[in-house]
């Protein structure tokens, strides 16, 4: 089981109470999918993704951005049981969607950057520390139930 | 991975917009480094890596200017680089996965700063020429 000291708790909760999950998750995938191209292979059903423009524009990647980070909030909600929280989804990423784990960890370092855009100088080096272990224990619990 | 002539563009473009902040942004970097990755101090026992250390102030200075070489001469960052290359191979010898873990905190001091300049399309530019300059670095260890 991960360990969270109190002042991580803290900084991730006090963090995530002033995210706009809609916004935050749009931006956070929009970013995936151009950061790192080799992403859109998964969201050949998205429709147009054929530019930086197109991609930020298209409403099923902020659907579904908003979507992905709504269920992180589970993980901040349950930040003592984010193995079991993901158990399921961790099963559908594996054998229905056929995601390699390493794109959880992309998903991740980018969500940082969007944080770290919107926060500034809130996101201080202890809060980076924080999330970056929170998307690395996310990243790591989806990847758990792959066989 | 090849730059293309935008992603040098906006690379260029992010360099001239940090300007003189550069050093201060280079010792931001590590030290966040420092603090989201303390597996990075290992490379460092004979540092003080506390917050505001001058050790940490003066080899962010180092490493920024390493990057701005880089983007000044953007077309062939192998030669501009050389000597790094080496000095990484032959007397360093940091992990190849540290200059990943020290481009995303460079990244992330540049989203703090300057949210406006880090477009989707320049953060991808951006990303892009750290990972070469870490290639670079890297490119003589066996």
């Amino acid at each position: 089981m991960v360990h969270w000291s109190a002042e991580e708790k803290q900084l991730i909760a006090s963090l995530w109470g002033k995210v706009n999950v809609e916004e935050c998750g749009a931006e956070a995938l929009a970013r995936l999918l151009i950061v790192y191209p080799w992403t859109q292979r998964f969201f050949s059903s998205f429709g147009n993704l054929s530019s930086p423009t197109a991609i930020i524009g298209n409403p099923k990647v902020r659907a579904h951005g908003k979507k992905v980070l709504t269920s992180f909030g589970e993980a901040v909600k349950n930040l003592d049981n984010i193995k079991a929280t993901y158990s399921k989804l961790s099963e559908l990423h594996c054998e229905k969607l056929h995601v390699d784990p390493e794109n959880f960890r992309l998903l991740g370092d980018i969500l940082i950057i969007v944080l770290a855009s919107h926060f500034a100088r809130d996101f201080t080096p202890a809060c980076q520390f924080a999330w970056q272990k929170l998307v690395g224990v996310v990243a790591h619990a989806l990847a758990r139930k792959y066989h | 991975m090849v730059l293309s002539g935008n992603d040098k563009t906006n690379v260029k473009g992010v360099f001239s917009k940090i300007g003189g902040h550069a050093e201060e942004y280079g010792a931001e970097a590590l030290e966040r480094m420092f603090a989201t990755y303390p597996q990075t101090k290992t490379y460092f026992p004979h540092f003080d890596v506390a917050p505001g250390s001058a050790q940490v102030k003066a080899h962010g200075k180092k490493v920024a200017a390493a990057l701005v070489e880089a983007a000044n001469h953007i077309d062939d960052i192998a030669t501009a680089l050389s000597k790094l290359s080496d000095l990484h191979a032959q007397k360093l010898r940091v992990d190849p996965v540290n200059f990943k873990l020290l481009g995303q905190c460079f990244l992330v001091v540049v989203a703090i700063h300057n949210p406006s300049v880090l477009t989707p399309e320049v953060h991808a530019s951006l990303d892009k020429f750290l990972c070469a300059v870490g290639n670079v670095l890297t490119a003589k260890y066996r």
